[in-house]
């Protein structure tokens, strides 16, 4: 039996990498993916424009204005002379928020009474809109400790540590979470598409005919894909620390294992996707559908936390989610075996289901 | 001109019975736009709310009390209060919580002193953006803390100048109102390029492209032919789509219907463009699907300004977003949602995605003859 | 002066800068109101030639008109006037009959009341009227093709191109085919018929015979019959094997060529030879050499230099099989049922082992579902199956590791090198170690494999595909060997060579079960089951069937036209029944 197994193994392992092109798919689009879309992936607010409609010619709006513009977040900054060109500025996107410094502002600081300036925001962007708002704020509060000159040293002060990537570099973040996301897309393609080509091809009756039991055919479809998804990965990893520079405080020999874990349930669905299409389209566009809602419920674009209760009940059964949490937590928090082996039991469950489902599925099929 | 007119209504027919009898099609043109829309719609949404934090309160002073409440009456947090820091460190680390204030233990004698008196912020750096988050709202809870005490000290007239953030079209900041216009574009870039491609390079796997060639059809009519049910599908699907998030998820739409549809349709010459393109040069629909994965729905996924902010992309990359339709798609469909026709924005946009169609049509033109290799 | 359909002048064709010629220096023309064949070994360039033709592909140098039209120049024109089947019919499978005659009658502008008119008379032509809204996917390989062939008549084209419409198709819609095309000819149509078939070849008013891109004989196929002729024998009253007998006769320098017909064995001399001893050939006291009429295929093979000839060194190396009783395949009251529909009914047979057992019958009729449910493809709804004495059911994994099995297509992994397959599959039936070792390197040095050893599969030539799949399919000395149409489409050459091991395989002990289309492949069978409509409606040697149907008119018939009388036999008794 295991010799069987070894045979349909080695079978697979070749049939995709013995190919010029098909080693190329494999293996370069990913790392590509893996770089364009770590530089992409950014949820900051960088290289912002930011329009400023100061109507009052006095010190402090002018040390106001020159304090946002000093901002790393904004890179250009447009003067507005009237109020007549604020909406169309924010309309066409031409800045992401106006400064609109009325002309009493100044005048109102220096006789102590209340000063305002509004800051208009596009909403249409609503993520860097938020975050934009809450640079203001600080750059705003700055102004007021300067104003106060040391008098803001008696006051409560924020002290901001961010532990685990103390710059907040965000490719700390992307790259780990699309190692996930890619090498999901990878063990589903290559699972998905097995059982359909072989149908296409007409080897897979070859297959049936022999002593090969039909658990037997599945396992030697699942530790292919279980092997290349784990090279594909290393390769990731390697690209991450060494070309990307993100660290990578935690056992390796936990993230092996969960990524191990995971990849089962991945194939798990793949494997029920194949046996369930008839033709490599099927599978193809199957795996899509799969695959699209698994990363918008993974934690990746959009946190858990602020999910509908009964949608965060939905992202228990994806096993995308926890594992990016252990991969995440592994490159940057060291997170212990303990914690690893919390997220890792119900990947395993997945597995289970999923795996069995797709036996029970390709067993069905075979009538 | 009658029979070309006939054959090209003859091919049109021809897709639409392969479309409603191929349940993949109809999984990818609608159920998947469903899932989208739904998952958009209802769940996902970008901002952080309700973050779950520890407060360590270490100190047993009335200022430090009151700041702890502050926070816990902080409609963005979701406070656990304890003397124990060490245990909201662990919470900290098992990603049980995003973020940890610490009220050290001479907080309040600081504060007497007239001092600073600092007060620690440790953030989740693993989770970047809700890192950010933590820092801009606990700055928010401390700073509405400092004019409460200030009120109750009596020196509030000293309050200082104020910013007071307005936020143009989408004043609650719901990024679900963001969210689903760019889900639309998505799902268009989806049925436009991926489903174009696979269903062009089946007729070659088949070999019924090569039965086709024999016939008086030109080669402009099968393009068309295939064009044609596509682009139909895809406003389908746009049209269902908005529908969807205006009447169910009450997403308003401020623009007008013949601005939408000048937008979809710029937006779908260029997607069809693309798939027809990728299907010229991959006549196997695996290859086909790989191309229109990485060329077609990864960058409308991530390059178009749907999730990341294109501004902050580095060079490059924002040199490429260029060339991505999706990114028009994107504002144009958000504008329209959110703002309204606003036409200096909107035309250069649909010039553009004009632009790109007319030279992907001019390549596939090219690149296609009647002839098999 | 009238144009003739198709003139071809000094046509060569190359895939690409660094490849052989596919055509090279042909020139023909091509005669209205006739059938030209178009014959030749795989890989001659048939289909190229016919794209060609066709307009879809470009001569590299030389030129063809159609009818006066330059297919370079005036491809729209062109294109109104042919009808074009290629080798997958070109039938959108996802649509119904109806869609998909209305599709092409739109496509070729057919319209208005003539079109109905069309559709009626190309529907009562094919037969296809009651099936009108079934899918085209559904439809079976005769009806399939008829179905095609209707979608490129729907213009009634005055050139007519096809591309190896009868591959797959048994014998009775094939002569449909061959009816429906003489009478479009006798319309003055001029038709290209592109076959590996040699007997469809053999009925063509002319023939064009290419091998290797070039034109070696154009002409009435008679002609090159007339080389043949005084040089075709049968030898009858064969005593011991014929099997044997064919061997030893291929191996004597007079014998270019030889196949097993029924109980007899067909040779043919070489040019000037004179008849060989019957006694070298241990064929028995009673055996006799019989002049008998040349064939084109004798004279096909001929002018290709003779048949592979040779013992099987693959048998040779085989162990003979011991371990299994006298009856190695056996149904009993198979039964299969899809829904309402029963495709096989209450099938029953027993194979000796070495012995050769057909199963023949129309698309549809239920001979794959026989031969799925015989390897264990497909669960009987009743009855079993058993190989060896072991059940299919009950121990799957045992009988299935004592069987061989060889479809249609040759299934091999494309993707992998020769040896490698030879690995995947000895692999998996368990083969390890040094045994896996040295029977891998045992196959390679049988079939020569040993140059090709590092290509992909899918890019070796047709005849090594073909034999790295029969080493794939024996390499564990299987008891029994199920071929499903193991020669389809195949030339004659290619084969005679599998057949030659085959033959060898059973003398060793092995039992065959086959399934085929091809009469000629039938008659190396010892006995034949008929299938249709789900039944087995008769069994017999092919000699005895063929006597069953013999009548005044038909003295002498054919195996196929013994088939299709067996067929009309069965459907009247069948009629009268039912009244």
């Amino acid at each position: 039996m295991l010799s069987r197994i070894r045979a349909l193994i080695i079978k697979e392992l070749l049939a995709m990498l013995r190919d010029k092109k098909s080693r190329f798919v494999l293996i370069v689009p990913p790392l590509v993916q893996l770089f364009v879309f770590s530089f992409a992936a950014t949820q900051e607010a960088k290289n912002q424009t930011l329009a400023v409609l100061n109507l009052d010619q006095g010190r402090p709006a002018l040390s106001l204005v020159q304090q946002f513009a000093a901002a790393a977040t904004f890179s250009r900054v447009l003067h507005l002379n009237s109020a007549a060109e604020v909406p169309p500025v924010i309309e066409e996107q031409k800045a992401i928020a106006v400064l609109w410094i009325p002309a009493n502002f100044s005048r109102n600081i220096e006789s102590g009474q209340p000063a305002q300036a509004s800051l208009l925001l596009d909403g249409r962007k609503t993520n860097t809109a938020g975050i934009v708002q809450g640079y203001a704020q600080r750059i705003m509060d700055d102004f007021q400790a300067g104003l106060a000159g040391g008098m803001r040293a008696e006051g409560a002060r924020l002290v901001v540590r961010n532990w685990f990537n103390p710059n907040l570099d965000f490719r700390w973040y992307t790259v780990p979470s699309l190692v996930c996301i890619l090498t999901t897309l990878i063990s589903l393609l290559v699972t998905g598409l097995s059982v359909a080509r072989e149908r296409e091809m007409g080897t897979f009756d070859q297959l049936l005919v022999s002593p090969l039991h039909p658990l037997e055919i599945l396992v030697g479809k699942a530790v292919p894909a279980l092997i290349i998804a784990m090279a594909e990965g290393t390769f990731m990893v390697l690209a991450a620390v060494l070309l990307m520079r993100v660290p990578l405080n935690g056992s390796l020999p936990l993230l092996y294992a969960s990524m191990a874990v995971f990849l089962l349930a991945i194939i798990g669905v793949g494997l029920f996707i194949s046996s369930l299409s008839m033709t490599q389209q099927q599978a193809i566009l199957g795996a899509f559908v799969f695959l699209v809602p698994a990363v918008i419920l993974s934690g990746f674009s959009s946190p858990i936390e602020n999910m509908p209760p009964w949608l965060q009940t939905i992202t228990l059964g994806n096993p995308l989610r926890y594992f990016m949490t252990i991969v995440r937590g592994i490159f940057l928090k060291d997170i212990t075996a303990a914690l690893v082996w919390q997220l890792t039991w119900p990947m395993a469950v997945i597995a289970a289901v999923t795996l069995s489902t797709a036996t029970w599925l390709f067993k069905k099929r075979m009538e | 001109m009658n029979g070309r007119l006939r054959r090209l209504k003859a091919l049109i027919r021809k897709e639409f019975v392969q479309v409603v009898r191929d349940p993949s099609s109809l999984l990818i043109a609608f159920v998947l736009p469903m899932i989208l829309l739904f998952l958009f719609g209802y769940g996902v949404s970008l901002d952080a709310k309700r973050i779950r934090i520890g407060v360590a309160l270490q100190d047993s002073g009335e200022e430090a009390a009151a700041l702890a409440a502050a926070f816990l009456a902080s409609p963005y947090f979701e406070a656990r209060i304890s003397r124990d820091a060490r245990m909201l460190e662990a919470d900290l680390l098992a990603g049980r919580s995003r973020g940890l204030v610490v009220i050290a233990s001479d907080f309040s004698r600081r504060l007497h002193q007239a001092g600073p008196a600092p007060v620690q912020i440790i953030a989740d750096g693993s989770e970047t953006n809700t890192a950010n988050y933590v820092q801009n709202y606990a700055q928010g809870v401390l700073s509405t803390w400092a004019s409460l005490q200030r009120l109750k000290q009596g020196t509030a007239g000293q309050a200082g100048p104020r910013l007071v953030p307005r936020i143009w079209f989408n004043p609650e900041l719901e990024s679900r109102d963001s969210l689903v216009p760019g889900a639309i574009a998505i799902i268009m870039a989806i049925i436009g390029t991926l489903l174009t491609a696979m269903v062009v390079s089946r007729e070659w796997e088949r070999g019924t492209m090569e039965a086709l060639m024999a016939t008086p059809v030109g080669i402009a009519e099968v393009i068309i032919g295939k064009l044609i049910p596509y682009f139909l599908l895809g406003m389908i699907a746009m049209l269902g789509s908005v529908a969807i998030a205006v009447f169910l998820f009450q997403v308003p739409f401020r623009g007008s219907l013949a601005a939408l549809l000048l937008t979809s349709v710029a937006f779908l010459l260029a997607a069809l463009g693309q798939g027809l393109l990728i299907s010229t040069a991959a006549k196997n629909q695996f290859v086909a699907a790989q191309i229109a994965m990485v060329t077609g729905f990864l960058p409308a996924f991530l390059l178009s300004g749907f999730i990341f902010e294109i501004a902050s992309m580095p060079l490059p990359i924002r040199g490429l977003t260029h060339i991505i339709p999706a990114r028009y798609l994107v504002t144009n469909l958000q504008t329209l949602f959110l703002v309204g026709d606003v036409w200096p924005l909107l035309l250069p946009n649909i010039l553009i995605l004009l632009g790109l169609a007319v030279v992907l049509f001019f390549v596939t033109a090219r690149k296609t003859s009647k002839r098999l290799r | 002066m009238e144009q003739a359909p198709a003139t071809i002048q000094g046509l060569s064709y190359r895939f690409g800068p660094n490849q052989p010629p596919a055509l090279a220096e042909l020139t023909a023309v091509i005669r209205a109101g006739a059938v030209t064949g178009l014959v030749g070994p795989d890989g001659a360039g048939k289909t190229t030639l016919i794209r060609l033709l066709a307009g879809l592909l470009l001569p590299g140098s030389g030129a063809i008109s159609i009818f006066g039209l330059d297919t370079r120049s005036e491809t729209t024109r062109l294109h109104r006037i042919i009808g074009y089947m290629p080798q997958k019919f070109g039938l959108y499978e996802d649509l119904s009959v109806m869609q998909n005659l209305r599709l092409y009658a739109d496509l070729q502008g057919v319209t208005g009341s003539v079109r109905q008119q069309v559709f009626a008379r190309l529907l009562a032509f094919t037969g296809l009227e009651p099936f009108q809204s079934r899918l085209a996917g559904r439809l079976s390989g005769g009806m399939k093709q008829k179905l095609g062939l209707a979608c490129a008549l729907i213009r009634k084209p005055r050139l007519l191109l096809l591309d190896e419409p009868s591959v797959g198709v048994d014998p009775v819609s094939r002569r449909e085919l061959w009816r429906m095309v003489q009478e479009l000819v006798n319309g003055e149509m001029a038709v290209i018929w592109s076959t590996a078939y040699l007997d469809e070849a053999e009925q063509c008013d002319e023939v064009l015979l290419l091998s290797e891109g070039r034109l070696i004989f154009a002409g009435p196929p008679r002609e090159l019959t007339k080389r043949v002729s005084g040089r075709c024998f049968q030898i009858r009253n064969i005593a011991g094997n014929r099997r044997r007998v064919l061997a030893n006769a291929v191996q004597r320098p007079e014998v270019q060529d030889g196949i097993v017909q029924g109980e007899n064995v067909r040779i043919v001399l070489r040019a000037g030879a004179g008849r060989p001893e019957l006694a070298t050939l241990a064929a028995g006291a009673e055996a006799r050499l019989v002049p008998v009429a040349p064939r084109f295929e004798d004279a096909f093979v001929d002018i290709l230099g003779g048949g592979p000839g040779g013992t099987s060194v693959l048998a040779a190396a085989m162990t003979q099989v011991a371990d299994a009783g006298p009856i190695t395949v056996e149904a009993q009251g198979l039964t299969k049922r899809f829904g309402d529909f029963t495709a096989a009914r209450d099938i029953s047979f027993a194979i000796r082992r070495g012995e050769i057992f057909g199963l023949l019958g129309p698309n549809g009729a239920g001979k794959s579902t026989t031969f799925k449910m015989m390897c264990g493809l497909l669960r009987p709804t009743a009855g079993t199956g058993r190989v060896v004495g072991l059940d299919l059911q009950k121990a799957p994994g045992q009988a299935r590791s004592r069987l061989g099995y060889m479809a249609q297509k040759f299934s091999l992994y494309g993707d992998l090198s020769a040896r490698q397959n030879l690995e995947f599959f000895s692999g998996v039936y368990g083969l390890s170690g040094a045994r896996q070792k040295e029977t891998v390197t045992r196959m390679i040095d049988i079939f020569n494999l040993g140059p090709h050893l590092q290509v992909a599969a899918r890019e070796l030539p047709l005849g090594f595909k073909q034999r790295l799949a029969l080493s794939c399919a024996v390499m564990h000395e299987p008891a029994v060997l199920f071929l499903d149409e193991p020669t389809s489409g195949v030339d004659p050459l290619t084969r005679r060579e599998f057949w030659t091991h085959i033959n060898g395989l059973v003398e060793r002990g092995v039992t065959v079960l086959v399934t085929t289309h091809f009469m000629d492949e039938a008659e190396y069978c010892d006995r034949i089951a008929l299938i249709y409509r789900g039944r087995l409606i008769a069994t017999g040697s092919p000699d005895e069937l063929k006597g069953s149907t013999a009548n005044a008119q038909l003295p002498d018939p054919t195996l196929e036209d013994a088939f299709i009388e067996l067929l009309r036999q069965w459907d009247n008794r069948n009629r009268e029944e039912a009244a």
